[in-house]
């Protein structure tokens, strides 16, 4: 008698022990968030200690690592925007066609090939897309724009539309599909051919869901990395021309790091800096997605 | 509407009408296939230039600053060490957060709310915050310098939320049924989920996990940003050597202006591929023979 609940008191205590380890575990991953905030905080704090916060957020010139220093962030802002919008223009309607295509015309077979190509087409590392961009795209674009120099903005964007693609695609085509098949008979049965049926009836049901999927979409064109250090250059400047090269915020930290800048110095607290801004400008991106998606999925559920 | 049978359009509206549809139709044929030739072109680039390098020497060679004598070995061993390092932090913890999300909380208490949107952000956070966090945190802070150590951390807390991701979708599957068949026969929540749920979502978890894992080995920028080298002339031996892997290798070579490194470098891309070829496979396979085994 004695035994079995003494058993029964130790396996509620290791029941209790095993459900607050697991707990800590997924708590955890509040202190990463916390983690980041606070490390980019901190560094970004110090640095604006020595430079003045409207120098960093409105100067036009971003000099740290010369002798004559500027701390204008806009020339690197105005890269990463440049290269996005570039990768907008090709993700937004390429992909939103294709989520088209899949959803309301291709048979199976088509989407069963299709979609399969389109996750190895995101899985690629950013690298091989940089190499790609850099010795393939931009000798091509060169042979009939011949003002293009080696380093620009227009083939990283392009190349970067294109790794965006499957996921406005994908996300694009999960929205046209959640949207109910009444709707879609409902306009067929007043006439509608399936372009109608598509572009006025579907296409703005699932228009919140689309717009998620595109403003998931900015904020990783505005992260990624690779193809903008390897294809655009590292010459920040304030420019809306495609053709020469510039800089973008995350090429600028990758420049930083493959460099020996000692740490503590202010030229090693820039990337936190600029680091800052790109948190910034991501998590609101995402949270204003999450909120379309949410909102979508209420409108359906 | 109205009931005359004569009210049906005229037949040149009804051409224009189809024409709309074929043209939807045939742009999102085009669409369809930016990506796909896109993927070939890219493949077939990094073939043509990259497999005359492709040789023994030059996967058991260290880098050089002669283009046809450098090879690959130290930035694969490299990667092989930061990808393991990676696993063996990451798995154990997301796997125990998602059985605590799915299994454990309260589904609309306000804690598991906030970890899940917290869990959702971070998924969508740049890879680079990352380095910058391993950085301040890892290298500089817990003093591990550019270190394998540090390399796998910061890689760990990049790829956890898309295992707690793909662990929470593999437990969703498993049907409830068995939950209460195993609670009938008196066991108790952690032996349900050990002896039962487990096992039986294993093998979705399992591809999980390696797709996460394959995302982790292309990243260039997060190891990067905490100092991995680009010159690295020997093959790490413990947790605390420099290392660099072969992403990183690849981008030291592309910005190299001289041809004979860019074809280092697509050979090095080769390589990579391979890696994630034989990663994926493994995952593919794996799945079908536990399910197999299973039923």
């Amino acid at each position: 008698m004695m035994s079995r609940s003494m058993r029964g008191r130790a396996r509620r205590l290791t029941e209790f022990v095993i459900e607050r380890l697991l707990f800590v575990c997924a708590a955890g991953s509040i202190l990463v968030t916390a983690g980041i905030i606070l490390v980019l905080a901190f560094e970004t704090f110090e640095f604006l200690r020595e430079v003045p916060i409207t120098e960093f957020l409105f100067g036009t010139v971003w000099t740290p690592l010369f002798s004559d220093k500027h701390f204008g962030i806009l020339p690197l802002a105005a890269g990463t925007l440049l290269i996005a919008s570039i990768a907008m223009i090709v993700a937004l309607p390429s992909g939103l066609l294709t989520a088209i295509y899949l959803s309301e015309y291709a048979p199976p077979g088509i989407r069963r090939i299709v979609r399969p190509t389109m996750e190895v087409l995101a899985g690629v590392p950013t690298v091989v897309y940089g190499y790609f961009a850099l010795l393939f795209v931009t000798p091509i674009l060169q042979s009939f724009l011949p003002g293009l120099s080696g380093f620009n903005a227009l083939t990283p964007g392009i190349v970067m539309g294109i790794m965006i693609l499957p996921l406005v695609s994908s996300l694009s085509e999960d929205a046209l599909r959640s949207v109910p098949n009444g709707l879609r008979e409902g306009a067929y049965a007043l006439g509608a051919t399936r372009m109608q049926a598509a572009l006025r009836v579907v296409v703005p049901a699932a228009l919140s869901g689309i717009s998620a999927a595109a403003v998931l979409a900015v904020s990783r064109a505005i992260g990624e990395t690779m193809i903008v250090a390897i294809a655009a250059g590292q010459q920040p400047r304030l420019t809306l021309d495609p053709r020469v090269p510039i800089e973008a915020m995350t090429a600028y930290i990758v420049q930083v790091a493959l460099g020996d800048t000692p740490a503590g110095s202010l030229e090693y607290r820039t990337i936190f800096a600029v680091g800052m801004m790109l948190f910034i400008s991501t998590f609101t991106l995402n949270l204003i997605s999450n909120w379309l998606r949410e909102r979508f999925r209420e409108e359906y559920a | 509407m109205t009931s005359r049978v004569d009210a049906i359009p005229p037949v040149r509206t009804e051409i224009v009408r189809h024409l709309g549809d074929r043209l939807l139709a045939g742009f999102g044929i085009l669409a369809t296939l930016l990506g796909l030739v896109t993927l070939g072109a890219l493949l077939f680039d990094v073939f043509r230039d990259g497999f005359g390098r492709l040789s023994w020497q030059f996967l058991t060679s260290f880098p050089s600053r002669r283009a046809s004598d450098a090879g690959i070995y130290a930035a694969l061993i490299g990667s092989l060490y930061v990808i393991a390092l990676t696993a063996v932090i990451a798995i154990p913890v997301g796997i125990a957060a998602a059985l605590y999300l799915e299994e454990y909380a309260n589904r609309r208490g306000r804690v598991a709310r906030l970890i899940e949107i917290n869990i959702a952000n971070l998924a969508g956070v740049p890879s680079i915050i990352y380095g910058l966090l391993g950085l301040g945190l890892f290298v500089r802070w817990m003093r591990m310098g550019p270190s394998v150590l540090a390399g796998a951390s910061t890689l760990a807390l990049l790829v956890l939320p898309v295992v707690i991701l793909a662990t929470r979708e593999a437990l969703r599957a498993v049907p409830g049924t068995l939950r209460e068949g195993s609670y009938a026969l008196g066991a108790t929540k952690w032996q349900t989920t050990w002896h039962q749920v487990l096992p039986a979502a294993f093998p979705s978890i399992l591809t999980g996990l390696i797709l996460a894992l394959s995302r982790a080995i292309g990243e260039t920028a997060p190891l990067i940003t905490i100092g991995a080298l680009t010159y690295v002339p020997f093959a790490p031996n413990s947790i605390w050597s420099p290392f660099t892997v072969l992403p990183i290798q690849v981008f030291n070579w592309v910005s190299r202006p001289q041809a004979a490194f860019a074809e280092n470098a697509a050979a090095g891309i080769i390589v990579l591929l391979a890696v994630l070829l034989i990663m994926n496979g493994t995952a593919i396979a794996l799945r079908d023979r536990l399910q197999k085994w299973r039923l």
